[in-house]
């Protein structure tokens, strides 16, 4: 894919900032493909108890994850902030995943993303699932790997 | 206009000849002296080679001139077919399905130029005198006999051509250059369908050899296919007449051509030339009367009575769209149907109607398009005995392979994948199932193995089945196999059933062969068949009886998009059943309710059917008291039952059925979703999965 050209690149990165009770979060914008409000969630029985179920996304029926429940955070509280961020990961599959709050987009330069001392703001699990950390003035994001997040090898924990 | 844009009907009909030259072939094997089949074979092999050519295919035009040789000879009585001959003739099949492989691919034939194949050929020809040469040209007269007969009706029709000043003034030119000028006219036989492509290929092979003026009907009309079954050209060029004609002739479905000098302008002088009309059609008579000449137009005669169907080829990417816009469609219907009953019973009749008019509408269109998608399963069944006698040379086993109900139809989509898989079965039969022929004997059983190939339709699937009468599975040696790999311990395989065993058959790298041969045996194989069945939400079972044979059974589903389903109500969740496995709808009180080995079953009419309560599946509550009746769907796959206890029942509706996405794909029991009208998702039960 065209990842790898794209991040080696001394270039400007967007992210989208979205919230998860405190911490922050960015999503490379090259994978979101849509955001939408908080709607129905049809459950699927016997699936791993972060994947929320399934929505109609324009006729296609998409599933929804919660990333909480996923990286071991409280469940998802919802509120009128909630909103589902469909991701087109590599492989072509759009998949929603739930987030508190999204907050604003950013641009960051590959000088402001440290990928080494990241283990250092995540809680828990969520470690394992960033790319690094980016510095957008005074605060500081976690940006997320979504190819990671969505392996398919923790799939049937 | 470029070639590529003719590349699929190249390679559609070499498909076909290349298939007719398969069957043939076969044919041919077990009667040498059918005279059909040589004739066949040779018509086949020819077009091939024209077609070959025109499209720029060396190497393929090469091996297929020189099948046509041999072919000729055989025709001729000088070479008397043998099974040598016939083994060649099938790796030539090989080597040119390897072309249009290839041309399939990359739009190029390769590289391969198979010189032994035509050393092989050439030497059959020289076993028979080594004249082949000197017959070929032979060949070209006789391509011509069928010429004779739109030529005699009348004065060929490029003499109706009008000739305006500016060409005549380019004629002129030419005729001052010293170049021929011919008015041709070519008919394209009646049965031809793609009359465009062919008139195309003509104009592309005459522009190789000259430049064409004018044409009639123009090219523009020609294209459009614009013209009945002849058109005519004036053709300035360096070349000589027959040198025209043969290029012209070499293009298949062309009836005839009738190449002329062009003398003068259009109708000026009409009597010369129907003398030199008639004199040319004398000169074609003589050719006739020759034996062979005969035989040439025997059969094209034959191949022009048969009816023919309108049809027109359509790209299934095409389709796929159709679909997907009647997918929408009735989505959108649904949601119209239950807008309309949510604001209650105010809507007028005269809305209700028309509702009802669309969904009528929807449905209908919906099984055209299905119809439409619809292929016999002989597509892919028809390359299987050439497949098997391959298999049967290689292994040196006798096989029998008979195939029933090919003409069954599966949606395009599924009967191209399906090809690989059912391949692997019958390999696996032939190799793993079928005992060598001395086995067979020993145990008393004839010499000659069978493979059976039934395709049929039960429900709302298709059942392929591929049985052999071999020596069934060896439970036995499976389980030890299991306990090699490691799959299994030695206590789990005191305690395994046979049919467990049998599926283990299915899992990555087993194989049971006791030595690795060439077809099979390195593993890769039914567990690839397996995923690739489930890929098309299809399934397969394993019926085996040690000493008597072996049949491998694949379940598909008849269309892939929507389906015809049950609206039921679990625990407050609305889910679709397939209406294709229900059987009936059941009432059914709690104190009818019976436990067999501490399961509930209910006797219904004399049968003990197993009950699945959807909402332990489900996982969910149910919304109804234990007291109150229970509403069971009674479910079939094959010859199991089952009743599915739901709360409520909603009602029979069109749904189109949706993946659920590789990510969620581990749910066994649900099949698919479905988007309700009113925008929802509701989830699909697969009921062949509860069974």
């Amino acid at each position: 894919m065209d990842s790898l050209l794209e991040t080696t690149e001394i270039e400007r990165i967007q992210f989208i900032v979205v919230q998860f009770g405190e911490e922050q979060y960015g999503i490379n914008i090259k994978y979101i493909d849509n955001i939408v409000r908080m709607q129905h969630i049809t459950r699927v029985p016997q699936v791993p108890h972060y994947i929320k179920g399934v929505i109609n996304l324009r006729g296609e029926v998409i599933p929804v994850v919660s990333i909480r429940l996923k990286m071991g955070l409280e469940p998802d509280e919802i509120t009128k902030n909630t909103r589902i961020i469909i991701i087109r990961l590599d492989n072509g599959e759009l998949i929603g995943m739930l987030v508190d709050q999204v907050k604003e987009v950013v641009t960051l330069e590959s000088s402001q993303i440290d990928q080494a001392s990241y283990d250092s703001t995540a809680k828990g699990e969520m470690a394992n699932f960033l790319s690094g950390v980016g510095k957008n003035g005074e605060d500081l994001i976690s940006l997320l790997d979504l190819n990671l997040v969505f392996a398919d090898k923790d799939k049937d924990k | 206009m470029d070639t590529s844009q003719y590349l699929e009907i190249f390679l559609d009909e070499a498909k076909e000849h290349l298939q007719s030259l398969s069957d043939q072939l076969m044919i041919l094997e077990d009667d040498p002296t059918s005279s059909d089949s040589i004739n066949e074979i040779f018509r086949a092999a020819h077009s091939l080679k024209g077609m070959a050519g025109t499209m720029g295919y060396k190497h393929m035009q090469d091996l297929t001139h020189d099948m046509e040789n041999v072919f000729t000879e055989v025709r001729n009585n000088t070479i008397v077919v043998t099974g040598d001959i016939v083994d060649v003739l099938f790796k030539c099949l090989d080597a040119l399905e390897e072309y249009t492989e290839n041309i399939q691919n990359t739009q190029d034939e390769g590289d391969k130029d198979n010189a032994h194949l035509i050393k092989a050929l050439n030497d059959i020809l020289e076993g028979k005198g080594g004249a082949a040469p000197a017959e070929a040209p032979k060949e070209e007269a006789k391509e011509e006999a069928p010429a004779a007969a739109p030529e005699a009706a009348g004065a060929p029709k490029w003499q109706e051509i009008k000739v305006g000043d500016s060409e005549q003034t380019t004629l002129d030119e030419a005729a001052n250059q010293g170049k021929n000028i011919f008015g041709i006219t070519v008919y394209v036989q009646e049965s031809c369908i793609l009359k465009a492509a062919r008139a195309f290929l003509v104009f592309k092979a005459l522009e190789e050899l000259g430049e064409i003026l004018i044409s009639e009907p123009s090219s523009q009309d020609i294209e459009d296919e614009k013209f009945d079954f002849d058109f005519s050209l004036v053709f300035v060029t360096d070349s000589d007449a027959k040198a025209v004609k043969d290029a012209i002739m070499n293009v298949s479905e062309i009836e005839s051509a009738v190449v002329d000098p062009f003398t003068a302008v259009g109708g000026a002088s009409p009597a010369p030339k129907k003398e030199e009309v008639t004199a040319v059609s004398e000169a074609k008579a003589e050719t006739k009367a020759a034996p062979q000449a005969k035989d040439e137009k025997k059969p094209a005669e034959k191949k022009n009575s048969k009816p023919v169907n309108r049809t027109v080829r359509v790209d299934i990417e095409k389709l796929d769209v159709l679909m997907n816009l009647v997918s929408e469609l009735i989505i959108a219907k649904n949601s119209l149907v239950s807008a309309t009953t949510k604001e209650g019973g105010s809507t007028s009749s005269g809305v209700n109607e028309q509702i009802e008019y669309l969904e009528s509408v929807t449905t209908n269109l919906h099984e055209s398009v299905m119809k439409v998608r619809m292929v016999p399963i002989e597509s892919v069944t028809q390359k299987f005995p050439k497949m098997i006698r391959d298999i049967s040379k290689s292994l040196n086993k006798k096989i029998q392979l008979t195939i029933t109900g090919e003409e069954t139809e599966l949606d395009r989509t599924v009967v191209d994948e399906i090809g690989d898989p059912l391949m692997h079965m019958l390999r696996n039969s032939a190799d793993h199932g079928l005992e060598s022929g001395e086995e067979r004997i020993k145990r008393g059983k004839p010499e000659v193995g069978s493979i059976e190939l039934n395709a049929y339709q039960d429900g709302n699937n298709v059942v392929i089945e591929v049985k052999d009468d071999g020596n069934g599975i060896d439970v036995e040696a499976v389980k030890n196999k299991g306990i090699e790999r490691g799959v299994i311990t030695k206590e789990q395989a005191e305690v395994m059933s046979d049919k467990d065993a049998i599926n283990m058959l299915f899992l990555p790298s087993f194989s049971t062969a006791k030595k690795v041969s060439e077809l099979s045996g390195r593993g890769v194989g039914l567990d690839v068949v397996k995923s690739k069945i489930e890929s098309l939400s299809g399934e397969v079972e394993v019926k085996s009886e040690l000493g008597v044979g072996s049949s491998f059974i694949v379940r598909l589903p008849l269309t892939l998009a929507i389906i015809q389903a049950l609206m039921v109500v679990v625990g407050g969740e609305k889910y679709a059943i397939s209406l294709g496995s229900i059987q009936t709808i059941e009432d059914v009180a709690p104190s009818d309710i019976k436990f067999v080995q501490n399961k509930e079953v209910i006797n219904l009419r004399g049968v003990v059917i197993p009950l699945i309560r959807l909402t332990k599946i489900l996982d969910i509550p149910s919304t109804k008291a234990e007291t109150d009746n229970l509403i069971v769907c009674i479910v079939k796959k094959g010859d199991k039952l089952a009743g599915l206890v739901v709360d409520e029942l909603i009602g029979q509706q069109e749904i189109v059925i949706k993946s659920l996405g590789k990510y969620i794909n581990k749910s066994k029991i649900i099949s698919g979703a479905t988007i309700l009208g009113d925008g929802e998702v509701a989830l699909i039960i697969d009921a062949n999965a509860l069974l």
